[in-house]
């Protein structure tokens, strides 16, 4: 029975759950579990829920030891970018031990993290980095963008025998839906059709499948029928429930709130260009945030933000594109 | 320093403690020869190990059977000592099929869990981190293992060594940090660049940042190792947290073979005391006191050794060598299409 709970909540229940089914996964970060009334500290122990200074690089690396000796840690980042300042131990020990050895170990890791924080916290708070991490084979990258999906992905996160990083939207939090009881995991590498339309096809992740949503159901009013497909993971990422979406609607629009040349848009596009450029009517259109840092104030932030607006725009717009004729 | 200086070690132990010395010596040895006999065979960079062999052994020669070693990217003395297949190391190195990480991983990444061993990190330092988190293993599992963790001493001017050592502190894990202080980090000595160093004190002095016990010991005695480690890892097994040892130790190679462009041949250039310091007498010096000839002096005059068995210990090591460099020669290169088989598990 799929029971309302806010996106936080989805993502905390996986965790707790996991942990229950096994005694290997461990969870840890800065500011967590400071006192015995903790409710992970209380259901799991200090040996399973711990404390760390403002340490990343060794928070992460102490991570890989232990995934590399047989635990399943889970360590709380709170935010994408202080794993910049870990970005060796990210980029270059936890998807590079595994291959380097020959197959020999295994590092299943968990580095949780929020981005994109789009509620005035400026230039190092706020972004999206996470294009750099799809680009490392041995890396997967999970982005939930609804309550159902943190869980489930969240659930299958740990259990991989990757490294996973798994981003979530702090915008997000409290947004509530229905999520599945129980043993509820969703495999990677597997694309959502959050809403089946016919005329164009818009592929987002994260904050803004959400948004094209909104905008979707804006445009049905007009008459104009839109598919919105999250990849859900953008390493591995499901290319073919995209070219397949794109075959029918003939058009695609990429939302990505990440900075147009750093996102997974770019690599989106480049894909549907190679493998489905016969079924497309009209040129592929990006909606991503504009090429530069994230400003303080609001209306500076909105502006350089995709929006519901945005995408209406855009969708619009390869609508009205000249026809190529199929 | 230990009253006795062969303590509780018995006869046995004390000749295989020189035999591996002596197997770490002739694999390095192999290995350098390698880029004269075989140039080309040998890719990228490759360090070793001579001048260690005391410190590596006399530290291991404490472990109980599932305790694990990880250290950096000088890596080739350690998995000697555990019983890891010297060919299959040799043929690692020489990029073939054979090869211990079937030639994905190469002189700098070396990896045998099955022998306690479970991988290595090039970039310096970051697997200071991986060591504390294999403690981190051992302390929520309770297994009861201690973890060898051993890097150089450019090591411990990275971030990662402080962040590390901490936790470790803080989380009081079963871990033993042993800093390998030969001198040089990489190309630069030590004077040059660590504060201990400049002030004129121990690199062991670190340890205080940490509240955890701090010792210098002379590297090239493989039984004074021995008898700090050994105390620091009964400390650490009744769970009284982490030590750091420095182990102070010169290393005879240059830090890696030279860095060349292909095709321009590469091989071991003269040590970087004499090719870029001018300090021929240093080096002259330190290789006096070679760790190798001094113990096997040692065991000679205590009649532990005699001519005869060191003699034998000298063949057979040659032999399992010679074996070893036959066998990654003849050993096949992986299929290319091999690459990709080792991204995700």
């Amino acid at each position: 029975m799929p029971r309302e709970m806010m996106y936080a909540e989805a993502m905390a229940t996986a965790i707790s759950e996991e942990m229950k089914r096994d005694s290997d996964v461990i969870f840890y970060g800065q500011n967590l579990g400071m006192t015995d009334r903790d409710p992970m500290v209380r259901a799991f122990g200090k040996n399973r829920v711990r404390i760390t200074p403002i340490s990343e690089t060794a928070e992460l690396g102490i991570a890989i030891g232990a995934a590399m000796t047989g635990l399943r840690p889970v360590v709380e980042l709170w935010m994408s970018e202080f794993m910049l300042v870990a970005m060796g131990q990210v980029l270059n020990e936890a998807p590079r031990l595994r291959y380097m050895s020959g197959g020999q170990v295994k590092v299943p890791v968990v580095f949780k993290a929020g981005y994109g924080f789009a509620a005035g916290w400026a230039g190092q708070h706020s972004n999206c980095i996470y294009h750099i991490m799809m680009g490392i084979p041995g890396l997967k990258v999970a982005m939930p963008s609804c309550a159902a999906d943190a869980k489930g992905l969240m659930a299958a996160a740990i259990r991989d025998d990757n490294p996973v990083i798994y981003l979530h939207h702090y915008m997000q939090m409290l947004d509530k839906g229905p999520v599945p009881d129980g043993d509820y995991v969703i495999p990677f590498g597997v694309a959502d059709v959050k809403r089946a339309g016919s005329d164009v096809t818009v592929v987002a992740t994260g904050w803004m499948v959400s948004k094209s949503l909104a905008a979707a159901e804006a445009l049905a009013e007009k008459g104009i029928s839109v598919e919105v497909v999250d990849p859900r993971t953008i390493e591995p990422l499901d290319i073919e429930t995209i070219v397949n979406s794109v075959k029918k609607t003939g058009r695609l629009v990429v939302v990505d709130q990440a900075t147009r040349h750093a996102s997974v848009g770019a690599i989106i596009a480049g894909e549907v260009a190679e493998r489905g450029l016969q079924h497309l009517k009209a040129p592929i259109k990006m909606v991503t945030a504009l090429d530069t840092s994230i400003p303080y104030s609001e209306p500076l932030e909105k502006y350089v933000l995709p929006s519901e607006e945005k995408i209406i725009e855009a969708v619009k717009s390869v609508l009205n594109s000249m026809s190529r004729g199929a | 320093m230990p009253k006795k200086p062969t303590g509780r070690l018995g006869k046995e132990r004390l000749i295989w403690m020189y035999t591996q010395m002596v197997r770490i010596r002739e694999f390095e040895e192999r290995v350098k020869r390698t880029f004269v006999e075989h140039p080309g065979v040998i890719r990228g960079h490759t360090h070793l190990a001579d001048g260690a062999e005391a410190s590596i052994v006399g530290a291991l020669a404490t472990r109980q059977e599932n305790d694990l070693a990880m250290p950096s990217y000088r890596c080739h003395g350690y998995p000697i000592v555990l019983g890891t297949s010297v060919k299959k190391m040799m043929a690692e190195i020489y990029g073939r099929k054979d090869g211990l990480c079937q030639g994905f991983g190469g002189s700098m990444h070396l990896a045998d869990p099955a022998h306690h061993f479970p991988g290595t990190s090039g970039i310096i330092g970051q697997a200071i981190a991986h060591a504390s988190g294999a403690a981190l293993t051992a302390q929520v599992k309770k297994t009861g293992q201690v973890i060898y963790c051993f890097f150089g001493d450019g090591a411990s001017k990275q971030g990662v060594f402080f962040e590390s050592l901490n936790m470790a502190a803080v989380w009081n894990l079963p871990i033993v940090y042993i800093l390998e202080n030969n001198e040089y980090q990489a190309y630069t000595h030590i004077s040059l660049e660590d504060a201990n160093s400049v002030a004129g004190d121990q690199l062991s002095q670190k340890a205080e940042a940490f509240s955890m016990p701090g010792v210098t010991v002379d590297g090239t005695d493989p039984l004074k190792v021995y008898e700090v480690v050994d105390k620091a890892v009964k400390r650490a097994r009744a769970g009284r947290g982490p030590s750091l040892i420095e182990s102070k130790f010169y290393r005879f190679s240059a830090h890696g073979n030279a860095i060349t462009i292909p095709p321009v041949p590469t091989q071991f250039p003269k040590h970087e005391a004499i090719e870029t310091y001018g300090k021929k007498k240093e080096y002259a010096a330190a290789r006096a006191k070679d760790p190798i000839q001094m113990f096997r002096k040692k065991l000679r005059s205590r009649g532990i050794l005699s001519e005869p068995d060191a003699k034998r210990i000298e063949e057979s090591v040659r032999a399992e060598l010679e074996e070893a460099v036959q066998f990654a020669l003849a050993s096949p290169f992986p299929a290319p299409e091999e690459a990709m088989k080792y991204v995700f598990a």
